[in-house]
């Protein structure tokens, strides 16, 4: 299995779009993944669950506009060089 | 520039500007051509018109060096270090921004003995009895004094000695080719990128709170690359059978290591001798320290078995 640096940077950029995608009302809050249902208990530690939510929405507000420029740039590149 | 106007307006007029030019000193050269007698301090080059003794850059006394008399030479050198200085300074703030340079250094001061206990640590940990990384006030202590710590010196050399040891590999049954070591070293270093983050994740979604940190990560998981080494070099010396048999040898050395370094650090110890408990925040620890643990017998296996025929 040959990898290159170029396919870990395209799984990547297919893995963070994935998670971006995720919208909050249409679609966690329906599965009960929405970060209205995380922020319950400040007990000892939160679960794995909140954290996953807490994850998914700071990769989304973090990531949006990055994200933007990024796929500009990959689809310009693909669409040059094939 | 105050160089520039200076030496437009007076090429007669010498002054070493930066650091400390010494006045008065016995390697004057030239005796004393200009009028009056020169204020004697630094600096302050474009209010003092009236000139300065003409001296070489005294670097202890050459005093018979013919560049080191050129003003020009001297202002040009004076004001190229001091450029080097200011650019020396800019590169290591901005590497600064992104990595850590002092955390480096800290992964990098080893000598010779802590290399070879370390080395032999790897491929024999059954008899090492104190796994606990010592502490300097309240700083991790340096490899250089302490053995079970970790360092990134092991695995970049055993990094690079893989690659290597794969090039020839594939030369002794001649399907070598210069593009072969590239795509070898970035399977590899791909790998290994996916590990440290998905160990990243998975610590991070169980939160535990220890101090590992990336770097900490990188070193060991770069450990395996010297079990991937010994297991070719075996390989190449004993046929197949060798092959397997320093597999196993290996892999299970390295899970042992792994998870008697790893135990400290990820879970939580209850009781004050440092039992580990088995609650069940503990059981997810275990399974990820499990799961490290068995994932380098598979990587070593997936990246060397298709140098050995």
């Amino acid at each position: 299995m040959a990898f290159t640096l170029y396919s870990l940077i395209q799984a990547a950029i297919l893995c963070v779009n994935a998670v971006a995608v995720l919208h909050e009302e249409r679609f966690l809050s329906k599965i009960g993944w929405g970060a209205d249902h995380g922020i319950g208990g400040f007990g000892d530690e939160p679960g794995i669950k909140s954290q996953l939510m807490n994850l998914v929405r700071s990769v989304r507000t973090v990531m949006r506009v990055p994200l933007i420029i990024v796929n500009t740039v990959a689809i310009v590149l693909l669409l040059l060089f094939g | 520039m105050a160089y520039q106007q200076g030496y437009r307006a007076s090429p007669k007029h010498r002054a070493p500007r930066g650091p400390a030019p010494t006045m008065g000193d016995p390697t004057q050269l030239f005796d004393d051509t200009s009028a009056g007698m020169p204020p004697q301090h630094p600096g302050g080059y474009p209010s003092q018109p009236g000139g300065y003794p003409q001296q070489g850059y005294d670097m202890g006394g050459f005093s018979a060096d013919s560049i080191f008399t050129d003003p020009m030479a001297n202002v040009a050198m004076a004001y190229g270090s001091s450029m080097a200085n200011q650019g020396k300074d800019m590169v290591s703030k901005e590497i600064d921004r992104f990595v850590s340079i002092n955390k480096l250094k800290y992964f990098f001061a080893v000598d010779t003995k802590y290399v070879m206990k370390k080395l032999a640590l790897l491929m024999f940990p059954y008899t090492h009895q104190n796994w606990e990384v010592r502490y300097h006030r309240d700083s991790p202590m340096t490899p250089r004094h302490d053995v079970n710590a970790p360092d990134l010196y092991i695995p970049s050399m055993a990094f690079i000695t893989y690659i290597l040891l794969a090039g020839m590999a594939l030369g002794i049954q001649k399907r070598f080719s210069p593009e072969v070591l590239g795509v070898c070293a970035s399977t590899a270093l791909v790998w290994m990128i996916i590990e440290v983050l998905a160990l990243l994740l998975s610590l991070y979604l169980v939160t535990v709170h220890s101090e590992l940190t990336a770097f900490d990560l990188l070193a060991y998981s770069g450990y395996k690359y010297v079990g991937m080494i010994l297991t070719v070099a075996s390989g190449l010396l004993f046929g197949s059978d060798g092959y397997y048999v320093a597999l196993a040898w290996t892999s299970c050395a390295l899970m042992f290591f792994i998870v008697r370094s790893l135990r400290m650090k990820i879970l939580a110890t209850a009781s004050s001798e440092g039992v580990v408990s088995h609650n069940s925040k503990n059981r997810i620890r275990i399974y990820i320290t499990v799961a490290t643990a068995g994932f380098q017998p598979l990587m070593i296996y997936w990246l060397t078995f298709h140098l050995i025929r």
